[in-house]
This record gives C-alpha cells, structure tokens and sequence, in this order.
C-alpha cells in the first residue's frame, strides 16, 4: 500500500459565470521516501491539488474524488478532524516564508506551538528544547538564540528553514511543499533543497513538490508528474522524463528552458499560445490548440494516461512523433541566433565608480546617524551600441539600486554616469526630458508595471502624448507598437488585468519601445513569469536588438537567462562588481570564488 | 497561483471589445456605466429631482407660502398630491421648494468636499517633504476647529439669499479633511508601484501622473466619499436648521420641513414621508450612481460572487 492514494481528485470553483475546474481527475501516489515533484505553469491546478489534498481550499470549492493517506479517506471529513492530520502526518512548506510565520512571536515559540498541538502531553520546556534541536536540524546556526528571533530578524532563506522545521516538527509522513524555493536566491535555494533531503531522510516521510521549475525538478525529485489544463499529462521518474519524454508539452516545456550551456543569443522554443481557460475547455485535448503535432483524432477525444514504457505514462496519442526528436524540431522553429547588426562599437553607457549610500538613523525625536550602508560601491561598467551587458547578482547585492542610479538621470552620490555622451550631472531639465526618451525601461513584475485602471492603448499613448505626439501620430505608433511586440489590435482596448502574465509584459516592452529608446534598461523582465512564456519575451528581446540595434542593460538573478541573452556579464556581490568580462568567458571559466557559487547552484534540467 | 481563471469571454465583453479605432478611457468607462441599467436610471432620476424642483413649482396652482384655509392637514388628495401641513400649506410646493436648497447643498459640498480632499490627499501624498507637512498641518488645524459651532456662528449674521451659498462653502471647507487622509495613504503606496516610476521615467510630469494614475486608482474611495457626503451634507444642513441657525422659516429645506414632520408622524405620516422619501430618494440614487460609476473605473470589478457555501 503506498503512502499516499489520490484517485480521480477534482476541484471545481463556481463561479457566476461558468464553474471552473481547476483540477479535472488527477491519479497519483506518493510512496514512503519518495520525493513526487507536480510540475505545471501558472493555472494548471497544481497548487489546487496540493490544497484539496490538504483541505485548504476555500469553503466554496468543490472537490471530489479520493485522497488515501495510509488507506484512510481524507476527503469529507471536517475541519476539526483534518486539523488533526495537517501537523501531525502531513507536514507544509508554503512559497512565502514571512507570511507562513506569525510576525509576533518568536520563532522558537512558533515551532514548540506546533509541537504541543499535536502532542498535549508534551511539556514545555521539552517543547522548547525540541524546538532549539529542530532549527539545529534544518541548519540554522546559533539555535539557541536563533530561537528567540523573530520572523523579520531572520532572512529569506533562514525563514524557510523554521518553516520546514514547523513542517518536520511532529514527525510527518508526508511533505507538501507548494513552490518552496521559488521567493528564494539560487545560493539559497540550493541549500533548502538540501534541507528538504536531509528532512525527508530523518523523518523517512514521502515528499510532493508543487514547482514550475524543471530545474528544482531535476535536482530534487524521484518522480514528476507533469500537469496541463488540470490534469496530469505524463508522469515518469525525472530521468527517464528529461531523456525521453513522449508528450509535446513536455518537450515544449523542456525546450523553452534557458540553459547555461547555449552560446549568446540562442532562440528558445517557446509553446504557443497560452494555457486553455479552465472555465471553457475545448473539447478533446486541451493542449491541441497549441500543439504542432495535432491531428484531427486530438481535438475529437481528450487522450487518458497510458503507458508508453515501464514506470512512465503519457495522455498523448501522437507520442511516436515526440520521442527522439528535439523540441525545436517538433515545433518547427529554428534556435539560431537572429541575424542582426553588428555592434558599431561606440559606447553607449559608461558608469564609473557609481556609489550610493543609505543612511541608517536611529531615534524618533531626535535622529541620529548611526551609519551607512553602501547599497553600491564604486562600480564601473561599459555598454556598447547593439550589445547587452548583464548585471547578475542575488538579492540585496544593489543591482536593481544601480539601474535605478541610471535610470534617474540625476548627478549620482559619488562617481558619474554618461549616456549617449552625455555627463547626467552637467544636464538640464530640457536634457534631461530629451534623453529619457533614449533610455527606457522594462521592470519585472508585469502586474504592477502597468497601471490597472489604465487600457492598453492609453498605456501606449502615454509616453507619446507626453512628448508632443499628435492624435494621428499616437494612433499609429500604437498599432506599429502592438504588431512589433506581437499582439492584436484589437487589443488595444482592453485592461490590462485580462492578460497573461506573457502579454503584459509584451505590453511593457512596447511602452518602454514607444519612443524608439536607444537603450533598454531591463529589470528582471521574465523572472515573473512561466516558462514558456519567458521563452517568448527572451525571443522577442532577441529579435528587438537584431532589427533596432537595440542596447540592453540586463539586470537579473537568473544566471541561464543572462547566458543566452548577454554579450558581457559583470556579477555583483554586496554593492561591488566581482567579476566583470565577456559572457563566454566568465561562464566557462569563473575566476571569482562568488560567481563559482552561483553558477554551481544552478540547477540544471 | 491557481486560483479561479476568469473566462476569456466573460472578460472581453466586460471592457467591451471594439474593433474598430483605438477606444480611450474615456470612452470605455462611459460604455460601461451606460452597461449598468439600474445606475442610469439613477442617473436620470437625479437629473429628473434637480429639473423638477425648479421648473415645477411655477406651474403649480400654489405657492410654497400660500394657505389654503378649506384643506388644514389633510392627506393627499387631487389638489394637493402631497396634502397639506397644519397651516394649509400645500406640502408639494414645499417639499420641492426645500428640494432646491438640499439637492443644491447636497451635490455641491458633496463634490468640492471631494475634490478638495483628492486634490490634497494626492499632492501632499505624492510629493511628500514640505508640500506633505503643511498641508498636513492644515489638515490637522481643520479638525481641531470645531466646524459646526463656527458655522453656526457665521450664518445667523447672513442675509437668507446668501445662506446657501455659505453654507455650501462652509461645509465644504470642514468636510475633507478625513477622506484627504485617507487619499493621502493611499497615494503613498501608490507612489512606490513601478507604473508610476514607469510614468515618471518617460517624462511625464508629475501633475499629470497625478491625474492619470494617482486620481482614477483611489476613485473607488473618492466615489464613495461623494456619495455620501451628499447625504451628509443634506443631514447637516437639517441639524443646523433644527437649532435654528441654517434656513430658516417662512424659507423651507427637506431637513426643516423633515423636523417638522417628525412631530406628527404617527397621526398625519404624510407630512413627514413625503420629504422623508424625497431624501431617501436622492440619497440612494447619489449612491447607486456611485456604484455604477465606481464599477465602470474599476476594471476588476465584477458581479459578487454567488454565494454557495456547503
């Protein structure tokens, strides 16, 4: 008997329009020591499974089907009983580690809390002991006056380890945990996924991973189960899945992954379209619409699960099309480099020792400084005309603070910024206004870039009208916008919040495109956002620099995602530039001790 | 992550998909309030009161002074549709003569209050440093003077045509200063999301910023704080004209004729239900209006959810 049963799990949310069955008849089990990943993008019911299976789902929601945990149904019974099973045999790591801690008490308290609940009889001093020995376990140094830390006293990574201490904590049986690693810093996320081994080797429990990362998938998990529209589309252990996966999604999945061995400027095979609505599924395969491979027999019958080899199943009647072939191959897309300018060599952007301080005061009455911190240390950097220089470094080491610095156009604390040949300190307000249409930007998150009251058109108008563009002139340099970064005009007249996550960020391109910039500042532009998707926006900024000659500065915490894009990296660590030099050159060869760090905390599919 | 996705059809027909030129804002929000049945006749009827209540009164056999000695106290009959007070005043003649004052005090303060508190909230909110400070100090200053007494100081000394300007300036003047605290806030948070630096970096000034993003992402609370504060408005002038400081008789607003009414409104209902429902009236149409125009700028918003629960 395995550890875990599900048969046939589906979880419908109504609504008033039409029900929407996030998760449509998923079969899976998780055995003892087993790490089960569920791989799947953003709304393909992955985390409505993990939460049906734990009861979490909002009251509303309807679920049916079977969860066995040691042969004992878990569907149906009540809230007071599941209390019971969530702690005790069914430990959780949520995504976001300062809101799965209460910010009031002690981490200490939090994890003998959750000791006592489920073990009455426990008392508390020994509560408090266990707790100390757990945040030695999950490799958190000092324990005992770790313990008496509160949640914002701790960092990002030091969270997640109470949190997977909270979860270890009675002894579990099974672990869920939904994204774990997925707010976290590469360097840390290798170490929690170490954490998460040496837990599940102490407590002998089963695991299941929720990820959207093929990577975590691969370093982590026995198993994987790959889901689409909300149900699993092929389930294998994770090496047979990456040498010999039979599902086109999957292979497309795969494919559109950034990797660190691709040479500059390598096209990714992004899937098109976007996921089905789950409200309105098409009838027969819910992949058909984006698939290359469909043929009629695909959109008549949704395919079931069955086998193609031991151990691994796919929902695909096409698989004898899939295996052996490359993803590039199977959608038809060439991963060659664009044909593009080439770079005229004329610096573009030149930063030289570049600081910028914040001051740390204490008092409320009267203030005080008590220091400084130096968010960015005396940096240089070059950027030529048609190239991209990538700023790579973890949180908190001031890459975003430096393209801040940039994008100010201001006089900088200390050192000087100088674009397109002009010194920003010597420039007036009419300069200035008349270089910020050279230098634009394109942040991460695509939600909060965009003003949600605010349709498309009236988001792309508005860097026009604000430098003097007619009615006639804005009309039409929206439309050119809208077909330059791959979208409808028909689009131009809904809100943004109707997008994916993929389109908004077109959207964001086209704005920060409107005034034809020499320079692109790029913030993290795809960490936001699925696989797939990025694969897309990666292309599409390819494409931009080739026809536009277009200079990226490239900011971002994503070492695959620089590869394939930049032509230099510079690494930044606490505010300074460790290791600066041609892309190729620092990948394959790092000299700095940090830069080896992260680039063997990739994980690699 | 996973939760409930909206049908790509329901959302199309929401922002109402046009095919054809580029549509603006503008157009849109309009489009959709026009969508919403029930606030259009709001709408209507508001614009209906405010009509009526000054072309009406000419046409009518009385005047809202005139006593008609053959019907004291009667309910509604052909002559008088709203019946008549104790004096034989015809209480339609009143209730419309009361109207214009009210709906006028009501809508006005309900408006300048607003917009003053916006104006405020979002200047003091997005640039912060000196402009924050002072005008936080005014704010402050406002709340510590006691408003109504000054008011009820002022108008006395006032000739009766001058009233309700005053009056509706002097409400306005005491009535923001909250919901400009609130803009303020939530201005702030505001202040740091990336559309705004997005705006900021594309060298559109910052009083535009303001008018383009800051003003129409706090509408939902500036929509609300209109809508009541016409009732408010109303019901303070009421207050103030019970103690004797705001209209006063021969003149009549719905909040005296209301005061009046209240005495007798077990044994002759009709003399208080009739300004009594005349108030309700524009109190809930001010509201619905609201509603439909909050739902029109918000694109998010959607009809609630059922509510089904196990």
């Amino acid at each position: 008997m395995s550890l875990l049963e599900v048969t046939d799990l589906k979880v419908t949310f109504p609504t008033d329009a039409l029900d929407v069955t996030a998760v449509r008849g998923m079969n899976f089990r998780v055995d003892t020591r087993e790490v089960l990943a569920i791989v799947g993008e953003s709304g393909s019911g992955k985390s409505a499974t993990a939460m049906a299976l734990i009861g979490l789902l909002p009251p509303y929601a309807e679920v049916s089907g079977s969860v066995k945990l040691h042969g004992d149904e878990l569907i149906g019974l009540g809230d007071q009983r599941m209390s019971r099973v969530r702690g005790a045999e069914i430990g959780m790591v949520f995504q976001d580690p300062m809101s799965a801690l209460t910010p009031v008490y002690n981490v200490g308290d939090q994890i003998a809390e959750a000791l006592r609940i489920h073990q009455p009889d426990l008392g508390r001093a020994a509560a408090r002991t266990r707790a100390v020995e757990l945040l030695d376990l999950v490799g958190i140094a000092q324990p005992e006056r770790r313990a008496r830390a509160f949640p914002h006293e701790l960092s990002g990574g030091e969270r997640q380890r109470v949190v997977i201490a909270i979860a270890i904590a009675n002894d579990p049986d099974l672990i869920i945990c939904d994204e774990p690693t997925t707010a976290l810093d590469v360097t840390v996320q290798a170490q929690i996924l170490d954490v998460l081994k040496t837990a599940r080797d102490i407590t002998g429990a089963g695991v299941l991973i929720i990820t959207h990362d093929l990577g975590v998938v691969a370093e982590f998990a026995d198993r994987a189960l790959v889901m689409y529209a909300g149900r699993a589309v092929e389930v294998a252990p994770v090496a047979t899945l990456y040498a010999h996966r039979q599902m086109p999604y999957t292979a497309g999945l795969l494919g559109s992954v950034p990797r660190l061995e691709a040479p500059q400027g390598t096209r990714l095979v992004p899937i098109p379209g976007a996921p089905p609505s789950l409200a309105a599924l098409p009838e027969g395969c819910p992949f058909a619409p984006r698939c290359p491979l469909a043929i009629d027999a695909c959109r008549t019958a949704e395919p079931e699960l069955r086998s193609v080899a031991t151990d691994h199943t796919a929902a695909c009647i096409r698989t004898d099309q899939v295996s052996g072939r490359t993803a590039a191959e199977i959608y038809g897309v060439s991963t060659a480099p664009p044909e593009g300018a080439a770079s005229s060599g004329e610096v573009v952007l030149r930063v030289t020792d570049l600081t910028k301080t914040f001051k740390l005061t204490k008092g409320v009455v009267f203030r005080r400084e008590i220091g400084e911190i130096r968010a960015v240390d005396g940096i240089s950097f070059e950027l030529e005309q048609g190239r991209t220089l990538g700023i790579v470094g973890e949180s908190g080491s001031g890459k975003s603070t430096t393209l801040h610095q940039v994008l100010e156009l201001v006089a900088p604390q200390g050192g000087s910024i100088e674009v397109l040949g002009h010194d920003v300190a010597t420039l007036d307000r009419r300069g200035r206004r008349a270089l910020r249409g050279d230098l634009q930007v394109v942040f991460q998150d695509p939600v909060s870039s965009l003003d949600p009251r605010l349709p498309v058109f009236e988001v792309l108008a508005e860097p026009l009208t604000a430098n003097g563009f007619d009615k006639a002139r804005v009309d039409e340099r929206v439309a050119e916008l809208l077909s330059t970064v791959g979208m409808r005009r028909e689009d131009a007249s809904r809100y943004p919040a109707e997008f994916s996550g993929g389109q908004k960020q077109r959207i964001g391109i086209a704005r920060a495109l409107a005034l034809q910039p020499k320079i692109l500042a790029l913030d993290e532009p795809v960490s936001a956002l699925d696989v797939s998707i990025q694969a897309g926006i990666i292309n599409l900024l390819l494409d931009l620099q080739a026809r536009f000659g277009l200079s990226y500065l490239f900011v971002s915490h994503d070492l695959s995602v620089v590869k394939h894009l930049a032509h230099r990296v510079a690494v930044m660590y606490k505010g300074a530039i460790v290791e600066q030099g041609d892309a190729d050159e620092v990948f394959a060869d790092p000299q700095d001790e940090y830069t080896r760090r992260l680039l063997a905390a990739v994980p690699q599919p | 992550m996973s939760e409930p996705v909206t049908t790509a059809s329901a959302s199309t027909a929401q922002s109402g998909l046009d095919v054809g030129g580029f549509a603006s804002r503008r157009t849109l929000v309009r489009r959709r309030f026009l969508r919403n049945r029930l606030s259009v006749a709001a709408l209507v009827l508001l614009a209906l009161l405010f009509v009526g209540c000054y072309a009406l009164p000419p046409l009518l056999p009385y005047n809202y002074t005139d006593l008609d000695y053959y019907a004291l106290q009667q309910p509604p009959t052909l002559k008088h549709w709203f019946g008549t007070n104790a004096l034989g005043q015809d209480l339609l003649a009143q209730t419309l003569r009361g109207m214009q004052k009210s709906l006028l005090i009501g809508v006005c303060v309900a408006f300048i209050s607003t917009a003053i508190a916006a104006t405020v909230g979002a200047v003091a909110g997005y640039f912060g440093g000196w402009r924050d400070r002072a005008l936080m100090w005014v704010v402050d200053l406002l709340l510590v003077v006691p408003g109504f007494l000054l008011i009820a100081i002022v108008t006395p000394r006032l000739g009766q045509a001058d009233r309700v300007p005053w009056l509706i300036v002097l409400f306005s003047v005491f009535g923001w200063m909250i919901s400009s605290r609130i803009v303020r806030g939530l201005t702030m948070s505001l202040r740091e999301r990336e559309f705004v630096t997005a705006a900021r970096y594309m060298g559109v000034n910052n009083y535009r910023i303001i008018a383009r993003h800051v003003v129409p992402n706090v509408a939902s609370i500036l929509i609300i704080d209109t809508a009541l504060n016409v009732g408010v408005a109303i019901l303070a002038e009421t207050g103030l004209s019970f103690l004797g400081f705001g209209i006063q008789p021969p003149d009549v607003s719905l909040g005296t004729l209301i005061a009046d009414g209240t005495k007798s409104a077990t044994t002759f209902p009709w003399v208080f239900l009739f300004p009594a429902g005349v108030l309700v009236t524009i109190v809930l149409c001010a509201n619905l209006v609201g509603d439909g125009l909050r739902d029109a700028i918000d694109p998010d918003s959607r009809k609630p959810r059922r509510g089904k629960r196990k």
